[in-house]
């Protein structure tokens, strides 16, 4: 005979047994764990690209060229970090290198009218700001997939580029732009690398220490939980796809100053690169994971691979056979491994 | 049934409206330039779509199964170099044996692509942005950088494309072929069919019995197929293999199809669509210098035209149906 007390005996025993893997809490640490994993992962191979440069030349070492070896990426790293952000809230941006080659002439075009150093850098910024915040209110007011509407503002905006400067070049900037690209802030130092340390502490901060952070996770783990939670899950994704157009209108700017001019082919391909990177980073591409860290150690072997390719003459085009590769690779790799973990569980499962 | 057919009727009218903006830019045109619409041009202007007009409709397929193939354009050049250096090697292949050659060597290529996304899984965006860079890569592996011209192709080769039949071309005749073959493929074999259920509603598909990710397999290996194809009539035409050919041509692609009204979201579109989204974009291509516009302006149109289809299809597309919940994302 069951009596109440027996019934609550077995209701609170069973609970911890059966509940607890289903609990939210743990789900979280598990994933906590595994984000962790993946990190450390990255990091041995940044140690095996390092020593693998060293072995392949002997100036690698060398302060200077490890400062040089940095400019070949910070650039698309400053992109990453708020790419990463648009990826998690499972958004994407395909336009950025466009967005690039859009900025970098509207600063060719206002140098030509005499604006000076600060000013370019301004204008180069708003432009890549309007673009981004074009995107983010197609894509949020019509309700499309963020991918066509990128990609067709991907081939806009290098349009626009190619209208205004055709097969023609701006060059002969004002010196004191030279700064941004080319300046160093303190020793080997240069500003650039400097910019993207303080920007990946400042998203590292956004992303995990502040409310904005959390709801940027919560849209992309399930957009219609969030907006019924109370989130502005469209003015959040406005705002991420402005963001990213700010910070490609950065990275334009910083470009721009360090080659010293622009070609409306300026940064083709670039999104490829910097998608990599996100991904690279544990960032998952259906959204809902990732963190800044993991895309910090991503973008830092990125660079040391592209810089160990180089320095064995390796072509660009073929270091994009890698990047692609890479990528499905990245993506391609936890999906078989998770499958082959439930199969497992699966089996001993049926064998017990 | 009553919402398929509010469907059904949008689209046709979408097609008769890019059909009527046709008629009217050829107007339009014509009575700046005369010339431009008379049959000879016209069929030159054809010719110059033709490869448009049937990776169109192979990436329709793939769009209608909620995937997207970008990797057609470096597909395309991979075949058509290796085409090209095959014909440089042994000159005495008949061009029956390139163009089957051709369509293997991009059948390959594109079940790389349908396999990663059935087997693996993998977001089909992602696999052919990979595959993108990475088949582009491969052209330069294979050629080291160098180019193949039109002397070093043999006559026979180059001949095929261009030979004339009723004052058309030839490719234009395959592109017409193909058209038809796709037609009767979407509308009346069973294979034709399932794709559309299977981009329309995968949970629905799969309750019927159909297998999602081989139907999407199966639109990655047509799309491949045809990029081949595409790949050996590309080089033939123009008679020159480098390793930009059809650079960034997917985006030229991907833009036909969303202006013939083919939903990204995947089930709807038809055939007629993809022809009239690519006959648009050849015309506008075409008559940008005849009225005296820079060709730099061509791929800011083709953007700008790709955004508005979008805009445009997002309104059409809204489904009727019961909806208990506001969805947040879609």
């Amino acid at each position: 005979m069951i009596t109440e007390k027996t019934l609550k005996q077995t209701m609170t025993n069973d609970l911890p047994k059966d509940m607890s893997r289903h609990l939210p809490d743990s789900l979280n640490s598990d994933l906590r764990s595994k984000m962790m994993r993946w990190e450390t992962l990255l990091m041995v191979f940044v140690v095996i690209a390092f020593f693998t440069n060293i072995q392949l030349s002997p100036y690698f070492l060398d302060p200077w060229s490890l400062s040089d070896a940095t400019f070949n990426f910070t650039e698309k790293a400053i992109i990453a970090l708020p790419m990463a952000l648009l990826i998690i809230a499972r958004d994407i941006d395909l336009s950025v290198a466009s967005t690039i080659a859009l900025a970098s002439v509207a600063m060719g075009f206002a140098n030509t009218m005499g604006a000076g150093p600060i000013e370019l850098a301004l204008i180069g910024m708003g432009v890549g700001t309007v673009a981004g915040f074009v995107n983010g209110w197609i894509i949020t007011k019509f309700d499309i997939p963020a991918i066509v509407v990128t990609i067709g503002t991907m081939s806009l905006y290098r349009g626009i580029a190619y209208i205004v400067l055709g097969d023609e070049v701006y060059r002969s900037y004002p010196e004191g732009f030279a700064f941004f690209g080319q300046g160093y802030v303190w020793g080997v130092l240069s500003f650039e690398f400097v910019l993207f340390l303080c920007l990946a502490v400042a998203f590292g901060i956004l992303l995990h220490k502040t409310t904005f952070g959390r709801r940027v996770y919560a849209i992309g783990n399930n957009p219609t939980a969030a907006l019924f939670s109370g989130i502005n899950v469209k003015r959040h994704r406005l705002f991420l796809f402005t963001l990213v157009g700010l910070f490609a209108g950065v990275a334009a700017v910083l470009l721009t100053s360090r080659i010293g001019s622009t070609r409306p082919s300026i940064a083709m391909g670039w999104e490829l690169e910097v998608i990599t990177m996100v991904v690279l980073g544990g960032v998952n591409i259906m959204g809902g994971a990732g963190s800044i860290v993991g895309v910090f150690i991503a973008v830092f072997l990125m660079g040391l691979v592209t810089f160990g390719m180089g320095l064995m003459n390796v072509p660009g085009i073929v270091m994009s056979i890698f990047t692609g590769l890479l990528l499905i690779l990245v993506i391609g790799t936890p999906i078989i491994w998770r499958r082959v973990l439930t199969a497992r569980k699966m089996k001993s499962k049926s064998g017990n | 049934m009553k919402t398929t057919s509010i469907i059904g009727k949008l689209i046709s009218h979408r097609e008769w409206l890019l059909g009527g903006l046709i008629i009217l830019m050829l107007v339009g045109v014509g009575s700046a330039a005369p010339f431009f619409v008379g049959t000879a041009n016209l069929a030159e202007v054809f010719d110059d779509t033709a490869i448009l007009i049937m990776l169109a409709c192979a990436q329709m397929l793939v769009i209608l199964t909620r995937c997207i193939d970008l990797s057609v354009a470096s597909n395309l050049a991979f075949t058509g170099m290796c085409v090209a250096l095959f014909n440089v090697a042994y000159p005495e292949t008949s061009a029956l044996v390139t163009v089957v050659m051709s369509i293997g060597i991009g059948l390959m290529l594109g079940a790389f692509n349908g396999l990663l996304v059935w087997l693996v899984g993998i977001p089909s965006i992602v696999v052919t942005l990979g595959t993108m860079s990475a088949y582009r890569g491969f052209v330069f592996l294979l050629s080291d950088g160098e180019w193949v011209n039109a002397h070093e192709m043999t006559p026979q080769f180059l001949a095929l494309p261009r030979a004339a039949f009723l004052d058309v071309t030839v490719l234009s005749w395959i592109a017409i072929a193909l058209t038809l073959v796709m037609f009767v493929f979407t509308r009346f074999t069973k294979t034709g069919l399932s794709i559309f259920a299977v981009g329309g509603n995968p949970k629905a598909a799969v309750y019927s019995g159909l297998d999602v990710g081989k139907h999407q397999f199966i639109t990655f290996c047509i799309s491949g197929a045809v990029a081949g194809l595409c790949g050996y009539l590309w080089v033939s035409r123009y008679a020159v293999a480098y390793v930009e050919v059809a650079l960034a041509f997917e985006l030229q692609v991907v833009a036909a199809c969303v202006i013939g009204g083919i939903s990204i979201a995947g089930g709807i579109g038809s055939i007629w669509g993809a022809v009239l989204g690519a006959i648009f974009l050849g015309l506008i291509k075409n008559a940008l210098p005849v009225i005296g516009i820079s060709p730099f302006w061509q791929l800011a149109i083709s953007g700008l035209v790709i955004v508005l289809a979008v805009i445009v299809n997002s309104r059409s597309e809204k489904r009727g149906g019961r909806r208990i919940l506001r969805e947040a994302h879609q």
